[in-house]
């Protein structure tokens, strides 16, 4: 198989937890909190790669780690070929940023509410330098608003945020990814905010642009519905670690991690009929502090299954359960 | 008619700015059975929420009711003075659940104190005995009775919707308004707050209205759905009708628009261009502009909603 374009390797981000002077004269150790620990996955050439999880999984971290907006504990991330944790100077970094972009949740709050349309999508071909003349970089600007199908540009270019709508806005902020022709961008909860039928067009948008542009995706998301749709593999997270991975069709019609079978029993569907059912939900309890990681399996205080004496001493590892489905369970194929 | 516990005719609320008067709801005409949930649904800005708060008695500022009738038990409401509404009306008869459980509680009170406010207010109980029927509430929504004594931060955000549920239920209320009750909690919380209001309607024989932008949310507790466009309710029937043989374009655009779980979607459907304004809403038809099949009797008639079929009404000329 052809190299991946984004490939991640045993990634670590601990935060520290800020402790009091007292803490500190009594000698207590430092604690941490274990946001991403220890995660591999492989994203492959106009690929969309889905991360799903609950609030609190290290998604958004893992998303900010390849962005290079933070810098790992430890591992590694290589973008085509290239190791991005030993990029250090600020024109490496500016390099790499140009390769790869994001696409916020929030349209309402990534933007300059005193740039125009105009201002916004210029701004990265100033910073990166690219156009040589004013009427160059406009000629790009007009390109990327009709790609997103913000037509005529004309209409558009001399508004502020605010005058748009937020499906607008956020097919905006897409333009403004493509702008610089990135071989890979990262979305985080694109489209979380909007409405559902807009929703749907910002998807469809997504889609078409991997197409045409040749985009690799990074799709962060909580939503497994969208995620089918949209990825071709999904990963899910549960504090920290990848639990589940595969091609999206596989994990989500035959999934084998108890958290992963928990989450889609979750999702709710229309389906009129079984509005009176209640619907047995395979996990108990509340996602733990990510600041107190369980021992064993981190998942085994919620789970229905646990093995006392293993999930809740030894810690499992992600292990290629079928051909491209791995999973990080010492019960899997058991339950 | 009989086993109505509320009557809502022609009910209009308008807010009324400085750019002119905005047509949150307008004319509105639909009833909630005893027991029923009834789902209401659109996009932002079609006035669901609005509705919520105007059944309530409290339109928020600048809004005002301009006509129509609320009967909740055979009582009109609209036109009560303020003071009635509080004493009578608002938590006894009428209760409401908030959008954002996480800032609907006070972060200076104990879970405690804020509950048992309108059981001394409106039933003139003392206090023990209010933090003995909040405890009793806790219980039956799923929480430990001790988290009275708890502040708002010391809970998860799963844990503090119940409270609010807890709260919108203490004085025995007829009708439960949820406005987006589920909103920022994560899937699996998300499932659960589900399922608790589904055992509520069973033991309780709750009435509810349950507003959402979610369709598949709505599916899993409405027994009727009605889809607002606009201010207008643009169709409403038994949620099977709806979700199965939905009528109206815009039903029809809004189910294609979801990405289904289990199944291969092709392409999802989307509505071009965007809610109107309400300030000066389209002529005629107002999803004419956005509508597909558009004709030129959409653009000059408004058409009312009628009877497709038993218990199924929509309101579009094509029909």
């Amino acid at each position: 198989m052809a190299e991946p374009v984004l490939k991640v390797e045993n990634l670590k981000k601990y935060f520290p937890i800020k402790r009091g002077l007292l803490a500190g004269l009594r000698g207590e150790s430092q604690r941490f909190v274990r946001a991403v620990d220890g995660i591999n996955f492989e994203v492959h050439n106009q690929e969309v790669f889905a991360l799903v999880g609950e609030s609190g999984c290290g998604k958004t971290t893992t998303g900010k780690l390849v962005m290079k907006l933070l810098e790992p504990t430890d591992g590694r991330i290589h973008l085509e070929g290239q190791d991005v944790t030993e990029l250090k100077t600020q024109e490496e970094i500016k390099a790499y940023r140009k390769k790869v972009q994001m696409v916020y949740q929030d349209p309402f709050s990534s933007m300059n509410p005193r740039f125009r349309i105009y201002d916004v999508l210029e701004e990265p071909l100033l910073i990166h330098g690219i156009g040589e003349t004013k009427a160059e970089r406009e000629e790009l600007i007009y390109k990327a608003l009709e790609m997103v199908k913000i037509v005529p540009p004309e209409d558009y270019i001399g508004r502020h945020p605010h005058m748009l709508s937020g499906g607008q806005r956020q097919r905006v902020a897409i333009a403004r990814s493509l702008i610089l022709n990135p071989t890979f961008i990262v979305a985080d909860e694109p489209v979380s905010m909007l409405d559902v039928s807009i929703r749907a067009e910002v998807l469809e948008l997504m889609k078409e642009l991997k197409e045409r542009m040749g985009v690799t995706y990074l799709y962060i998301t909580h939503d497994l519905s969208t995620a089918r749709y949209f990825a071709d593999h999904i990963a899910v997270m549960y504090l920290g670690r990848i639990v589940e991975m595969g091609p999206a069709k596989v994990v989500i019609d035959n999934p084998i991690h108890p958290y992963t079978r928990a989450l889609l029993a979750a999702v709710p569907e229309p389906i009129p009929e079984r509005r009176n059912i209640i619907k047995e939900l395979p996990i108990k309890g509340e996602v733990p502090n990510a600041a107190n990681i369980p021992p064993g399996c981190r998942f085994h205080p919620r789970c229905l299954y646990m093995e006392r004496g293993l999930c809740d001493t030894k810690h499992p590892q992600l292990i290629e359960y079928e051909h491209e489905h791995w999973v990080e369970c010492w019960l899997a194929g058991k339950i | 008619m009989a086993g109505n516990v509320l009557e809502v005719k022609d009910l209009k609320m308008y807010y009324f700015t400085s750019r002119g008067a905005v047509k949150a709801v307008d004319n509105l005409t639909f009833e909630l059975k005893k027991g029923e949930v009834l789902g209401l649904a659109g996009e932002s800005g079609c006035g669901k929420s609005s509705l919520g708060f105007t059944l309530m008695g409290m339109p928020t500022p600048p809004g005002k009711i301009v006509g129509g009738s609320i009967k909740i038990d055979g009582r009109e409401i609209v036109g009560l003075p303020d003071d009635v509404l509080r004493k009578e009306v608002r938590w006894q008869k009428i209760s409401m659940i908030f959008q954002g459980a996480m800032n609907a509680l006070n972060p200076v009170y104990t879970i405690g104190y804020q509950m048992i406010e309108p059981l001394i207010y409106h039933k003139g109980m003392n206090k023990e005995e209010a933090l003995d029927r909040a405890m009793k509430y806790l219980e039956l929504v799923g929480l430990a009775p001790e988290i009275v004594y708890r502040y708002p931060h010391e809970l998860s955000g799963g844990m503090k919707q119940r409270v609010v549920i807890a709260t919108a239920l203490l004085l025995d209320p007829e009708i439960v308004i949820a406005d987006e009750p589920t909103t920022a909690l994560d899937v699996v919380v998300q499932a659960q707050i589900i399922n608790l209001m589904k055992k509520l309607k069973k033991e309780l024989g709750l009435s509810m209205i349950f507003i959402t932008h979610d369709l598949s949310i709505l599916a899993e507790v409405s027994d009727r759905v009605a889809i607002m466009y606009a201010g207008k309710i643009v169709e409403i029937g038994d949620s099977e009708k709806i979700y199965y043989e939905p009528a109206h374009p815009y039903t029809q655009k809004l189910l294609g628009a979801i990405p289904r779980l289990h199944e291969d979607v092709e392409r999802l459907e989307f509505i071009p261009g965007q809610p109107p304004n309400l300030i000066t809403p389209p002529s005629g038809c107002r999803f004419h502009p956005r509508c597909p099949y558009a004709m030129q009797q959409c653009k000059e008639q408004v058409p009312e909603l009628k009877e497709i079929e038993k218990d199924h009404y929509a309101a579009c000329w094509l029909l």
